[in-house]
């Protein structure tokens, strides 16, 4: 059976030390998927203009096919070249919630994120998306520093 | 060094001549404006508000009554049958998880309720209260009641018959279910209501919404730092529009989004505080509410009198009925229109139901409506069109001094949100007024620039000056949004029932799936 790996990836640096590292195992495991995610933070509760809401179609799709060109391809074309099997995910949402969604949607046995990239004043006040990852998860998660 | 001084300070002196010129110049165009307007709008604003003959009871008023009454009766109460439905749209229970990042629900309805929420819930209550006494506030609870049928019937179709651009992009509204509806009908007519109703839209996006706020922002503001030439804040609110609704400067209206709730939050929770503090009077308050409903306690014009203010302050608060709010709704992502409708139709129950009889009820325990000891009915003042208040104040000034006998420091964060909530409504009615403009002149960027250029010239004049006859008018014009919008939904509402049968039956069925437990 491959074994499924969800790799979560913020944009920055940090990212992509955690694909790294699941390439790494990847390698190990031999019969191994990777998954790339990227979250786009996003709350269905938020306040928004009448004119924001009426162009949010359209620039959802601009959002995702951005996520898809500068993030989640770089990556797929990397881990491709290196031979191991993989797909991109592009999702909306709360990034610990939409993680755990993700690999619950494809049964995947692991999650490898990167150490936060957030700080400030919302990490002390929400926590940051990896802690909050790391407790609610439902598969096991790999935090790489 | 000196040089470059002395030339600052000449062309700043010149800048200080022009613009108080320009102030004048403004003022006196202004005192026109008021004259041709008073003088060409008159007859309008006369039909308009015209009372039944032989009676001060407006026409208008029972016409948005009566329509929200069939509306609830046609669809067999279905602001309770499906108000429970309606809260879990709203919390995301039926939402697609595959639809993430889209309007949610939630967003739809927020949206929605910046737009109403404001002026009317604090100046249009107190308004209401002070003329018509506690007893106005039963008339406006059953109007808000009611009026959410009127709400989810004009939205669903808000949603059914909006335009779906190639590039993602929606537009919606009563003139594209106007036209679309009485098509789909084969009934003539569609078209020419339509293009009646965006013509009412504008001038009530131009004047209710925008001069109306402008002119009641300046007055708060001048009520705490002293008078000053209305057109400078005219010219302040106008850079920060244009800066929104042109430039896109998307973070003010960011800030502005996230403020708004949170005042109206404040709001809601400081009215909760002063009838917590005084729970021994709830009782007696409510009392008065319903006693006051069917006899008057003896406020100017009777039990009818409260009657008329009560139903004419929740049309003007919850825009019910007024084609708006369809607007604003149709931007949801869905593909049951009628879930939209259910959404909105919590819309006059927060506004009304909930913001305006607080505001009721904090008035009515303040005691700033002077009773008579002796008889327990209420004393007229001097001119004997309302009641007495302590400090004669009316509007505004009444809810902020009835908050200020609780918290004393209250008035001014009630001014700041008197503000903000101006600015968020006329945000809001310039997207309703863009699209009514569009919808008659086209799509495209140079319409849409013409109409937002308009919007912000109407900020400085509604700041400006006292526009009695042209506020007159755009409430006039807000009102024959509902002429034109109620008589259209008459001959829609079958498509509604219609979208209603089928949503039933397959809610029953269990077809309609919820995505979460």
């Amino acid at each position: 059976m491959t074994t499924k790996l969800v790799v979560g990836l913020d944009g920055h640096e940090t990212g992509e030390r955690a694909l790294a590292y699941a390439q790494n195992l990847a390698g190990l495991i031999g019969d191994c998927e990777i998954l790339v995610a990227y979250v786009i933070e996003w709350s269905p509760y938020s306040f928004q203009t009448a004119e924001e809401n009426a162009q949010r179609h359209k620039r959802r799709e601009e959002e995702i096919s951005t996520a898809k060109e500068r993030i989640i391809n770089p990556a797929i074309k990397k881990l491709s070249d290196a031979g191991v099997k993989t797909q991109g995910v592009v999702r909306h949402g709360d990034v610990a919630t939409a993680l755990n969604d993700i690999s619950k949607e494809n049964g995947a046995q692991q999650i490898v994120v990167a150490r936060s990239s957030e700080g400030g004043f919302t990490k002390r006040i929400f926590g940051s998306a990896t802690s909050n990852l790391v407790m609610s998860a439902s598969v096991p998660v790999t935090v790489v520093a | 060094m000196k040089k470059i001084q002395t030339i600052m300070l000449s062309q700043m002196l010149a800048l200080a001549t022009a613009s108080s010129a320009y102030a004048q110049e403004v003022m006196t165009l202004d005192q026109k404006v008021n004259e041709v307007f008073a003088e060409v709008t008159g007859p309008f604003v006369g039909l308009i508000f015209a009372p039944f003959p032989g009676t001060n009871f407006p026409w208008i008023v029972l016409w948005l009554v009566v329509a929200a009454s069939i509306f609830t009766l046609y669809f067999g109460f279905v602001q309770f049958r499906f108000f429970g439905h309606a809260i879990r749209l709203v919390k995301g229970d039926y939402s697609d998880p595959n639809d993430a990042g889209e309007v949610s629900h939630f967003q739809a309805l927020a949206t929605a309720l910046s737009g109403t929420v404001g002026l009317g819930n604090i100046a249009g209550v107190a308004v209401a209260v002070g003329i018509g006494g506690p007893g106005a506030t039963f008339w406006m609870i059953l109007a808000g009641l009611l009026g959410m049928a009127s709400k989810f019937t004009e939205c669903t179709l808000g949603v059914k018959y909006r335009n779906e651009y190639p590039d993602g992009t929606v537009s919606g509204g009563p003139m594209y279910y106007m036209s679309k509806g009485f098509d789909e009908l084969g009934l003539p007519g569609g078209k020419i209501l339509a293009i009646l109703f965006s013509i009412f839209c504008i001038l009530g996006a131009l004047g209710g919404g925008n001069m109306f706020q402008a002119n009641q922002a300046h007055a708060q503001i001048s009520g705490i730092v002293g008078e000053y030439p209305g057109w400078i804040t005219g010219v302040i609110f106008a850079a920060v529009v244009f800066a929104v609704i042109v430039g896109g400067i998307k973070s003010i209206a960011r800030v502005t989004e996230k403020v708004v709730p949170f005042m109206g939050i404040l709001y809601v929770g400081a009215a909760l505080i002063i009838l917590i503090a005084n729970y021994d009077k709830i009782g007696w308050a409510f009392g008065q509410i319903f006693e006051g409903a069917f006899t008057g306690l003896g406020v100017a014009g009777g039990f009818v009198g409260a009657l008329i203010q009560g139903f004419k302050r929740a049309a003007f608060s919850n825009e019910a009925g007024v084609g708006s709010a369809a607007i604003a709704h149709s931007a949801v992502r869905t593909n049951e229109p009628i879930t939209e409708g259910f959404v909105s139709l919590l819309e006059p129950l927060i506004d009304t139901v909930v913001i305006c009889t607080m505001t009721a009820l904090v008035i009515t325990i303040s005691g700033q409506l002077i009773m008579d000891p002796a008889t327990g009915q209420f004393t007229l003042n001097e001119a004997g069109n309302a009641i007495a208040t302590v400090g004669d104040t009316s509007g505004v000034a009444l809810t902020s001094a009835a908050f200020g006998t609780s918290i004393s420091w209250f008035p001014y964060v009630l001014a700041i949100a008197v503000v903000l909530f101006a600015f968020s409504t006329m945000i809001s009615w310039s997207y309703y007024g863009l699209k009514a403009w569009t919808y008659l002149f086209g799509e495209g960027r140079m319409q849409e620039l013409s109409f937002k250029i308009i919007f912000c010239i109407f900020v400085i004049i509604g700041a400006a000056a006292s526009l009695g006859p042209v506020i007159d008018f755009s409430d006039a014009a807000i009102f024959s949004m509902a002429v034109v919008n109620i008589f259209a939904l008459y001959f829609l509402m079958k498509l509604v029932k219609r979208e209603l049968k089928s949503y039933s039956t397959r809610l029953a069925s269990g077809e309609i799936k919820k995505f979460k437990n």
